[in-house]
C-alpha cells in the first residue's frame, strides 16, 4: 500500500536551511503586501485559511489522519471569540484566547472520540461530529442561528493597536499567521514530529518499538484542532462576523482541497493551496454554483494525476523537502 | 398516540433509506476499498432520473423504479471504469477525496440548472390514499416504501450471502488475486459491484421522490447521517447494515416525538456513545 507521501526525504541541516530561506522569502513577500496595492482584505482572508490548512496538514500530512471536520474548530473558535468580543466586550487579545481555549476543549473531546478508529472511519467520524456541532449551533441561542453573530467590534489590541485600521489589522493577522506557521514547523521537526511521521509510515512498527501511538495521534489532534481554532479567532477580526458557513461540511471540504492542491505533507503547500483556492473563489464569484463544480473537478484532477500537489511536485523535482 | 405512530412511520421510512444506502456503501467498500462519498449525489440522481422519465418521457413510476437504478448504475460503472479503478493500491483516503469531488461536481451541475428548491413528484395512482389500521391512519405510499425497501434489502442479502455469484463476490473481497487465479474476471465484478451499490442508492432516490420532493441537495446531508450509521453498524456484515439502518431510523422517529429538538442530532450522539462503549462498532471488525 502506498502511503500519502511515498517519497519523504530525511530532514538534513541543508533541508532545514532551504526551508528557512523559503520561509524568510514568504514572510518578506507577505510583509510587503500593504505597499503593493493588493487588496489587503483578500490576503488577510487567505492567511487565515492558510493557517487553518497548515493545522489540518499537521494531522493528515504528518499523522496520516484525514479529518473531514476541521470546520468545527474554525467555527467554534469563531463563535466563541465573536461572543466574547461582542457580548462580554473583552479586548481583542482576550477574545482570541477565548476562541483558542474553546477549540482546545473541543479538540480534546472530539479527539478522544475519533482517535479510537483508524483510516476511513476516522474521516467519517470527524465529519459526523462536525455535523453534530453544526446542528447544535443552528439551534443554540448565542449563535443567532441563520443570521450569525454580526457587527463584531474590532477594538484595540493590547490597548494600543487599532484593529479597525486595515494596515494595523493586516500586520496583526500576519504576525498571528507567521507565529502559528513557525509553531507547526517546529512541531514537525521535533522528536514528537519524527515519531508522528513514523506512525504515518508504519504504525505497527512504531507500536512494536514501544511508542504509544494513540497518545501521539491524540496530541497531534489537539495541536491541530487548537491551531485551527487560532485561525478561526483571527478570521473573526477580518470578516467581523461568525456564521454557520464556517461550521458547515463544505468548509471542511475546502480545507482538504487547499491542502491537496498545495501538497499533502509539505510545509508550504497548504499556504500556496489556500491562496490559490481563495483567489479562485474571489475571481469566479459571479459564476455561482459553477465554483462548486470547478472545486469538485480540481479534487478529481488532483487525486487522479497530481497527488503530490504544487509544492510536492516542486520539492520532488529538486529532491528537497519543502 | 396518533402522532407517535406517525413519527414511527416516518422513522421507518428514513430507516429504509439509511438501510439501502449503508448497504450499498458496505458492498462497495468490501470490493473497492472505497468509501463512496458520491453515494448521496447518486441517490439524488436516482430521484432526478425518475422526474425526467415522468416529465420528459411520460414514463411512469413503476418503470422508473426499474429504469432509474439501471441508468444511474451505468453512470456509476462509467465512473468506476474511468476514474475509481486507477486508485487500486493507493491509500483509502484518495478514494474518499475522489468521490467527494465527484459528489461536488454532480450536485453543482444539478444546482445550476434546478436551483435549491424542490420539484414535485406525484404519488402513483395505485398507491394513493390510505388505510385505517384501527390504531392509526396509514398512507399507502409510505407503507409501500417500507415494505418494498425491506424486500430489496433482504434480496440483496440473499444475493450476496446465499448465491454462487455472491460467493464469488465474498471470495474476491477476501482475496482478489486468488479468485482471479481461478479464472474469474475480478475487475468486471468490481465494476458490477459498484453498479449494484449505486443502483441501490438510486432506487432509494426514486422511492423518496414522492415523499421528500426532488432537490439537488437531497443527498448531501443524508450521506453524512448514513456515514454515522455505517460507523455505528460497521461494514463487516450485510444484515448488520440493514438492521442498524432501520433501527436508527426508528430511534430518530421516536426522538422526533419525545424530544424534537434533538431529532437532527440523535444519530450522531448515538455514534459517539457507541464509539465510547464499543469502538469497533456494533457488528464491525476492527479497522
Amino acid at each position: 500500500m502506498t502511503t500519502l507521501t511515498d517519497d519523504t526525504l530525511p530532514v538534513t541541516p541543508r533541508a532545514m536551511r532551504d526551508e528557512m530561506i523559503v520561509f524568510a522569502v514568504m514572510a518578506l513577500l507577505l510583509a510587503s503586501v500593504p505597499f503593493t496595492g493588493v487588496y489587503p482584505f483578500f490576503v488577510m482572508q487567505a492567511l487565515c485559511f492558510a493557517l487553518l490548512a497548515c493545522a489540518f496538514n499537521l494531522l493528515i500530512g504528518y499523522g496520516g489522519l484525514l479529518s473531514f471536520g476541521h470546520a468545527m474548530f474554525l467555527g467554534t473558535a469563531g463563535y466563541c471569540s465573536a461572543h466574547a468580543l461582542k457580548v462580554w466586550a473583552l479586548p481583542p487579545e482576550l477574545g482570541i484566547l477565548v476562541g483558542i481555549a474553546a477549540a482546545f476543549a473541543l479538540s480534546i473531546v472530539t479527539g478522544y472520540i475519533s482517535i479510537r478508529r483508524q483510516g476511513i472511519y476516522f474521516s467519517m467520524i470527524t465529519l459526523a461530529l462536525s455535523q453534530l456541532l453544526y446542528f447544535i449551533y443552528l439551534q443554540a441561542p448565542f449563535t443567532h442561528g441563520e443570521d450569525g453573530i454580526q457587527g463584531i467590534p474590532q477594538g484595540h489590541m493590547f490597548g494600543v493597536l487599532d484593529l479597525s485600521k486595515p494596515t494595523v489589522l493586516y500586520y496583526v493577522v500576519l504576525v498571528g499567521f507567521l507565529a502559528g506557521f513557525l509553531l507547526i514547523f517546529r512541531i514537525i521537526n521535533s522528536p514528537f514530529g519524527e515519531v508522528l511521521k513514523s506512525i504515518r509510515e508504519n504504525e505497527q512498527r512504531a507500536i512494536s518499538l514501544g511508542y504509544r501511538t494513540d497518545q501521539y495521534k491524540f496530541l497531534a489532534f489537539i495541536l491541530s484542532g487548537t491551531l485551527a481554532g487560532f485561525a478561526g479567532a483571527l478570521k473573526v477580526f477580518v470578516a467581523q462576523n461568525a456564521s454557520l458557513t464556517d461550521v458547515h461540511w463544505t468548509m471542511s471540504g475546502e480545507v482538504v482541497l487547499m491542502t491537496l492542491v498545495g501538497g499533502l505533507g509539505t510545509i508550504f503547500g497548504p499556504v500556496v493551496g489556500a491562496f490559490a483556492i481563495i483567489a479562485m473563489q474571489q475571481y469566479l464569484a459571479s459564476f455561482g454554483q459553477w465554483v462548486t463544480v470547478i472545486q469538485g473537478s480540481i479534487f478529481v484532477i488532483c487525486v487522479l494525476t497530481f497527488r503530490r500537489g504544487v509544492i510536492g511536485e516542486i520539492a520532488h523535482y529538486f529532491r528537497r523537502s519543502l | 398516540m396518533q402522532a407517535l405512530y406517525a413519527q414511527l412511520l416516518v422513522g421507518l421510512i428514513n430507516g429504509s433509506f439509511y438501510a439501502l444506502l449503508s448497504l450499498g456503501l458496505a458492498v462497495i467498500f468490501g470490493m473497492l476499498n472505497i468509501i463512496n462519498f458520491a453515494h448521496g449525489a447518486l441517490y439524488m440522481m436516482g430521484a432526478f432520473v425518475a422526474y425526467f422519465l415522468l416529465n420528459l418521457g411520460g414514463i411512469n413510476y413503476w418503470w422508473a423504479l426499474l429504469l432509474a437504478p439501471i441508468i444511474v448504475g451505468i453512470f456509476g460503472m462509467i465512473l468506476e471504469r474511468t476514474m475509481l479503478q486507477w486508485l487500486t493500491g493507493l491509500d483509502h483516503l484518495y478514494g474518499l477525496l475522489l468521490t467527494f469531488g465527484i459528489a461536488l461536481i454532480v450536485q453543482g451541475v444539478f444546482q445550476n440548472y434546478f436551483g435549491s428548491s424542490g420539484l414535485p413528484y406525484a404519488i402513483p395512482d395505485q398507491l394513493r390514499g390510505g388505510m385505517n389500521l384501527g390504531f392509526m391512519f396509514l398512507p399507502v405510499y409510505r407503507g409501500w416504501v417500507v415494505v418494498f425497501s425491506l424486500v430489496v434489502c433482504l434480496a440483496t442479502w440473499f444475493l450476496i450471502e446465499k448465491t454462487q455469484l455472491g460467493a464469488y463476490l465474498r471470495a474476491a473481497t477476501e482475496n482478489p488475486t486468488l479468485v482471479r487465479a481461478f479464472g474469474i474476471n475480478v475487475p468486471r465484478m468490481i465494476t458490477l459491484t459498484y453498479g449494484l451499490g449505486v443502483g441501490l442508492a438510486a432506487l432509494a432516490g426514486v422511492l423518496s421522490a414522492p415523499i421528500n420532493q426532488v432537490r439537488p441537495l437531497m443527498g448531501a446531508d443524508l450521506i453524512i447521517v448514513v456515514f454515522a450509521v455505517v460507523v455505528i453498524g460497521g461494514m463487516g456484515s450485510i444484515m448488520g447494515s440493514i438492521i442498524t439502518g432501520f433501527a436508527l431510523g426508528v430511534i430518530e422517529g421516536l426522538t422526533k416525538y419525545f424530544y424534537p429538538e434533538a431529532s437532527n442530532t440523535v444519530v450522531f450522539v448515538l455514534m459517539v456513545l457507541v464509539l465510547l462503549v464499543k469502538p469497533t462498532g456494533l457488528t464491525g471488525r476492527a479497522a
